[in-house]
């Protein structure tokens, strides 16, 4: 039996016609091959493998919370065929050594694609500019550069990592916090916030930043992505930018366009996340931006953290949230079911701009003869109840514990080898 | 009652008024030769502080104390908490050891309600002042403070001033007096009054001097020094000019109004030493008035349904 001979049977290719999808030697093929597997697909949906522009897979460093095994695997269940694991890891990932390592432990572990982004800054401290070039002529060809978890806030490097990454067709990606307007910051700034007396975190210390970031990139003339933008004003700016044309692209997390700062109500760090969750308008505008094209890409920003790093006060415990298994039903729930984006919508934002904006060969392609074979089946009439101990990332901080959500991955291919079947991960 | 005494958002008017009550009964013993009753005989309070405030600490303890409770202080300084040691670890620890309350100081907002909460201990907490958000008991000794000052609260017009933002003591006064009927203004420059406070059960004013003519209280939160380095505002004399009170500003006070602050106070910035030691101020009731309130909240959450203080003569008979 060959391994990667499939014939998909009566699939919905991007939620709309049925047909059946036939993988050969990898690669989509006119014809069943001989001695295929057959999969029957009647019900589900095909979509290109899901592209993640921004995972956080802690290794080096952070193995207790997360590694490149285990978050591809991770990644995998969720849909995904390709991530791109940013660079806050310690070491940093500032240079060819780091992620070499990191595309290399992707390779080891099989799941899908890991492509390293390389630390705009030596060290994310935000100084002076990392050996870009040599990232990008490493074998693991990094094309997506960001200092995630700290904003490039000195416009004047900001100038510079634009201009410079234009020699290789990189990308700056920005996490946009005006530094000091959000000191010691622990939630969104707003009604919520003052009553709990946690230190807020105003949407125009991401929409400054933003508003400066547009209008460089157009003077520079070179690529700008926006990490999880999470405000209306935000998706407002964004939509100006590209109005005038301006090489902007932007993203927005699941839990953005799910949960709202209400919750922080609890005090339960595991809604503890930067950005913070926002207002209920602010979700109904990204919702708006991601429909309308605004917002090109869900990006999960998976960020996987020990049960200790939340298990304690609000203020001491670690930002972030786990997004993996979670972002297609999330997707789902809040944009298919409610009419806003169909599947070949979803196709859209989650594979092929990612895949467009990362550089990614072969992903996010069409579902057609001779494309690689990277394809995730889903069921959208399946619903399960979000249970933290049943993922497959090691760290166990999901927002959606308890939630019902619609849709289940019934099976991943990459590049025609199922890492994904029946809804279970295949050990490699 | 709950069982957690963590904002006053949770009291509702019959709670407040049942624990007002009962620090009124709880109040007398204070008049006799023996201040102590038998009420939590037998019972653990775990004064956790993991920030330093004496005062608060042995109001509790003495509150603990007058109730016959064992009272064990845990500080933060000097115990393992310095080295690293969690809220959780701490919280299992007392657990462990059988507390029956455990009074929590935490400089984290949400301290004690992530105690109460979490899971960690099954333990009554009382929120003695976590971050910047609430301190529930100030507000009830402030209410009952007032309550002995002008008889009801219900349409009384109570002033709070200063940096409103950073306060505790000003959030739980706004849910309470809100709750028990007076009328809240709250009075600070725009840096520290707190974002979307138009969605408070309050009014505010950028201005002290019209606002005082027609309060039946003021209350005057200190001002952090600080807070000047972070530009909230000038300088302390510019502060004081606009917000302190002082004694020709005193003047502007109805007859019968009254001048509080919950200490410590920082004299000559929020509060002139003429205006401190006035016989309009309740500085020190406020304090006397503590130890009641907390006996009240103590023997609420821990006593059950009996009276908290029997009559003379059942107390003859046993």
């Amino acid at each position: 039996m060959n391994d990667g001979n499939w014939t998909i049977r009566g699939a919905r290719i991007l939620g709309g016609d049925v047909r059946d999808l036939h993988v050969s030697d990898g690669v989509f093929a006119a014809e069943a091959p001989a001695g295929a597997r057959v999969v029957e697909a009647d019900g589900l949906i095909a979509l290109p493998g899901l592209v993640d522009l921004h995972t956080h897979l802690r290794e080096p460093g952070r193995e207790d919370a997360e590694t490149v095994a285990t978050g591809s695997r991770a990644a995998a269940a969720g849909g995904y065929t390709a991530v791109h694991a940013m660079a806050n890891t310690d070491p940093v990932a500032d240079t060819a050594g780091v992620v070499e390592q990191v595309w290399r432990l992707g390779r080891e572990a099989g799941y899908c694609d890991v492509q390293p982004v390389g630390a705009v800054t030596v060290g994310i401290a935000g100084e002076r500019l990392a050996e870009l070039g040599a990232m990008a002529d490493s074998a693991a060809r990094v094309r997506v550069f960001s200092d995630d978890g700290h904003c490039v806030s000195d416009a004047a490097l900001m100038r510079r990592a634009l201009e410079y990454v234009k020699a290789f067709g990189g990308v700056v990606a920005q996490h946009a916090q005006e530094p000091r307007l959000t000191e010691g910051a622990q939630m969104n700034e707003g009604e919520v916030s003052s009553v709990l007396g946690l230190r807020g975190w105003p949407a125009v210390a991401e929409e400054a930043i933003i508003a400066r970031d547009v209008l460089l990139a157009a003077h520079t003339g070179s690529r700008l992505h926006v990490c999880h933008l999470s405000t209306a004003g935000s998706v407002e700016l964004v939509r100006w930018a590209k109005s005038k044309g301006f090489p902007v692209t932007a993203e927005v997390t699941p839990h953005h366009l799910l949960l709202t700062d209400d919750l922080v109500r609890g005090y339960d760090p595991v809604y503890k996340v930067n950005p913070p969750l926002r207002t209920q308008a602010d979700v109904e505008a990204v919702r708006q931006g991601l429909a309308d094209g605004t917002i090109d890409v869900v990006a999960t920003d998976h960020a996987p953290h020990p049960v200790e790093a939340k298990d304690c006060e609000w203020a001491v415990a670690a930002m972030g949230m786990l997004g993996l298994e979670t972002a297609l039903s999330v997707v789902q729930h809040t944009m298919v079911d409610t009419g806003l984006l169909d599947w070949s919508g979803v196709a859209d934002r989650m594979s092929v701009r990612a895949a467009q904006i990362g550089s990614l060969d072969g992903h996010g392609r069409p579902l057609e003869p001779g494309e690689p074979a990277n394809l995730v089946l889903l069921d959208p009439a399946a619903s399960r109840v979000i249970e933290p101990g049943a993922l497959h990332s090691r760290s166990r901080n999901t927002p959606f514990a308890g939630l019902k959500l619609p849709g289940a991955v019934h099976a991943t291919f990459l590049r025609g080898t199922a890492t994904v079947l029946d809804g279970k991960v295949i050990d490699r | 009652m709950k069982r957690h005494l963590l904002s006053t958002a949770d009291l509702s008017a019959d709670d407040a008024t049942l624990i007002l009550d009962t620090a009124a009964e709880l109040a007398r013993i204070a008049d006799r030769p023996i201040k102590k009753l038998p009420t939590l005989r037998g019972r653990t309070v775990v004064n956790l502080f993991f920030e330093d405030s004496t005062r608060t600490r042995i109001s509790f303890e003495t509150a603990a104390k007058r109730l016959s409770a064992d009272v064990i202080n845990f500080s933060a300084k000097g115990s393992s908490v310095s080295k690293g040691e969690s809220l959780k670890d701490t919280a299992l620890t007392l657990e462990a050891m059988g507390a029956d309350a455990v009074v929590v100081r935490h400089w984290a907002s949400g301290g004690a309600y992530r105690l109460a909460h979490a899971g960690w201990i099954r333990s009554a907490v009382v929120n003695a002042g976590d971050g910047t958000h609430e301190h529930p008991t100030q507000a009830l000794l402030d209410a009952y403070t007032l309550r002995s000052r002008l008889g009801s609260l219900e349409g009384r017009r109570v002033g709070i001033v200063g940096d409103v933002l950073h306060s505790r003591v000003a959030r739980s006064n706004v849910h309470l007096l809100a709750t028990l009927g007076a009328e809240v203004t709250l009075v600070a420059p725009p840096t520290l009054m707190p974002f979307a406070v138009d969605t408070w059960p309050c009014s505010y004013s950028y201005e002290l001097d019209p606002v005082l003519p027609k309060l039946d209280a003021v209350m005057m939160l200190r001002v952090q020094r600080e807070r000047m380095d972070q530009a909230f505002f000038p300088t302390e004399r510019e502060y004081s000019r606009r917000y302190g009170l002082h004694a020709k500003r005193m003047a502007a006070l109805p007859e019968h109004a009254v001048v509080m602050h919950p200490g410590p106070m920082n004299r000559g910035l929020e509060i002139s030493a003429e205006v401190a030691d006035s016989t309009r101020s309740t500085i020190t009731e406020q304090v006397t008035n503590g130890v009641s309130v907390r006996m009240a909240v103590l023997y609420l959450l821990l006593g059950g349904s009996e009276p908290a203080i029997g009559t003379e003569n059942e107390e003859g008979a046993k």
